[in-house]
């Protein structure tokens, strides 16, 4: 009986196999990388002889300040960027539900859906050349009397070309599960609403948004899980050494510290931190997505 | 439903028309804008006079291109690295979901298996640690550094898992009971019935390996070796251009503004997506339903 059983399971662990190696090698291999996050890492050394530095880098990551800012930068950037682009993804999808015409609605989703396609490179060299000091926007700007903005450059504007360049990016294909839940909702209340004299508005507000509230609260506590993860492709293609202090992220900090600069311990540091704490989001979210709404990731 | 249509519905029809008309426009734009400088002349291009439209137009920024040597050597690895990416990733998806989408009465250790995928993406170990795993496995400044380490996507297998489940149970309980193994009922029966969902998986696998720069990037020491997003992006973004020309073409350069060359080079880029995109669309849009709002 159980040599049987064996023998009908073992073909299931050996096409599980391959995927168990290559997550082993590549997804917990690293994490043992993680040590050189306590060190003085020297890459000659290797991770058996480097100097032990115990809490070191962490203290003197406090010290220097400079994360202070990054920390800000991601958290805030990355918080407006899920209120704007999910507050534009309803608005866009309660419109496009108002569309009666098939064709036409089939037309504005195939061109909004498209820009979610382009990877930051392309879409990097897109903007630049769009948002440059003679670009094309501030050439526009400037006949309706606006004096040339430093889109890229300036600190102040920064943070918000990001947010709306990612809405840009985002908010069409967003919609995608807001029309899919808004498609589900019983067309039976409308009608009785319609008895009962509710105008277009008042449908809205009584039908159409309780009826999705549950997908919205989901997205959004799904998305506090990569609330450290401001966006690394988006900001690398966009910033300069002119906007580090507004729009550098941990990814892109961590980046340049590490691989550019080769501050292996200080970026693992920061790297580490980021993991635990992105950890402890990602699971509060799971657990209160499933709570609440039931959702199962397996 | 006959709706009465009162004044102010027919105006707000018709703000709706004219708000969304408008936001789709601003969606393809930028990208009309950009096909237009790649079409115009240098000096058209650099003084700022073109919007939509071409100005002088002139085919040298893509002759610039064509003639590219680093530009068509980062093609080719990309097409490279598509053509292996896709059925090696795809692979690995079908192989693993299989097994995770039985009973756990029927895979006992199912569960350990799950929880061990779940982890994975839950804790990482960073992208410092990730780069040093890459280099003493050997693979920088191989094909395989591109394709091996993300070739396990947990979120598409639980995607896959979640198709598998959603077949009747009746097709492979029959094919079990004629003896047929694991192997043959993955590979005989059940891929063959779930081609909408496995192209719904290669599409998402065929768009990320389109798209992907920052593996070619930090993986790829030669500039030969890097995929087309990785040149773009030391193109397009480290302005490292000098670094990547020869001296004929550099003064080739000079009589054709970067503008225009740029503009083509990123044109020529999206052009391959774009080819697919009817396709995309269709299966990218179904996955993104079932994988968020799945029951």
């Amino acid at each position: 009986m159980f040599a049987e059983k064996f023998k009908r399971q073992l073909p299931l662990h050996i096409m599980l196999l391959p995927a168990v190696i290559l997550v082993i090698v590549y997804n917990y291999g690293p994490m043992f990388g993680l040590v050189m996050a306590f060190q003085n890492f020297n890459p000659a050394e290797g991770f058996l002889k480097s100097e032990w530095v115990g809490l070191g880098n962490f203290s003197y990551l406090m010290k220097v300040g400079d994360i202070h800012q990054v920390l800000w930068n991601t958290v805030y950037i990355s918080v407006m960027k899920i209120a704007a682009e999910t507050l534009a993804a309803i608005v866009l999808a309660l419109l496009l539900n108002e569309l009666r015409h098939r064709a036409y609605k089939r037309v504005v989703q195939t061109v909004i859906y498209f820009p979610h396609f382009l990877s930051w490179i392309i879409l990097g060299g897109i903007f630049r050349e769009l948002l440059a000091y003679d670009g094309i926007v501030n050439n526009v700007l400037g006949h309706v009397g606006v004096s040339p903005v430093i889109f890229l450059g300036d600190n102040k504007v920064f943070p918000f070309v990001l947010v709306a360049t990612h809405v840009w990016q985002q908010a069409g294909f967003g919609i995608i599960v807001y029309l899919a839940a808004i498609s589900g909702i019983n067309p039976q209340l409308y009608e009785a609403a319609v008895m009962d004299g509710a105008g277009r508005l008042a449908q809205i507000r009584h039908i159409t948004l309780p009826g999705i509230k549950s997908i919205i609260i989901l997205m959004a506590t799904l998305s506090l899980g990569s609330i450290l993860d401001a966006g690394f492709g988006q900001v690398y293609a966009l910033y300069g050494p002119a906007v580090y202090k507004s729009g550098d992220v941990i990814d892109t900090w961590v980046y340049r510290m590490g691989l550019l600069d080769a501050q292996y311990s200080i970026a693992t540091a920061v790297d580490m931190f980021k993991s635990v704490v992105s950890f402890v989001l990602v699971s509060i979210s799971y657990f209160m997505a499933y709570k609440f709404s039931d959702y199962h990731i397996f | 439903m006959v709706e009465e249509k009162s004044t102010g519905r027919k105006i707000f029809i018709w703000l709706n028309v004219l708000f969304l008309s408008a936001f789709a426009l601003l969606c393809i734009v930028p990208l009309v804008h950009v096909l237009a400088l790649s079409f115009s002349s240098s000096a058209a291009a650099g003084s700022g006079r073109v919007r939509l439209l071409p100005v002088e137009f002139t085919l040298k920024a893509y002759e610039f291109a064509m003639d590219n040597v680093h530009f068509w050597n980062s093609f080719r690895v990309s097409i490279e690295r598509v053509l292996i990416g896709l059925p090696v990733e795809l692979g690995l998806t079908l192989i693993t979901a299989y097994p995770l989408s039985r009973q756990n009465k029927d895979f006992k250790q199912r569960t350990i298996y799950v929880w061990f995928l779940f982890i994975s993406i839950l804790f990482s170990g960073g992208t410092i640690s990730t780069y040093m795993v890459v280099k003493s496995t050997g693979l920088i400044d191989t094909i395989a550094a591109l394709i091996v380490p993300g070739a396990v996507n947990v979120f598409n297998i639980i995607l896959m898992i979640n198709f598998f489940r959603n077949l009747p149970r009746e097709l492979e309980e029959a094919a079990f009971i004629d003896g047929a193994g694991h192997f043959r009922i993955l590979f005989g029966i059940i891929a063959p019935v779930s081609m909408p969902s496995i192209a719904t998986i290669a599409v998402f696998i065929l768009v990320k390996h389109w798209n992907s720069w920052f593996d070619g990037m930090i993986y790829m020491n030669n500039v030969s070796n890097f995929p087309l997003q990785s040149y773009l992006q030391s193109l397009v973004i480290q302005r490292d251009t000098n670094l990547l020309m020869t001296r004929e073409e550099a003064e080739l350069l000079a009589l054709i503004s970067e503008r225009t060359t740029k503009s083509a080079q990123v044109f020529i880029a999206i052009l391959p997506i774009f080819a697919v995109y009817p396709f995309l669309q269709r299966y990218f849009v179904s996955g993104m339903v079932i994988g968020s709002v799945k029951e």
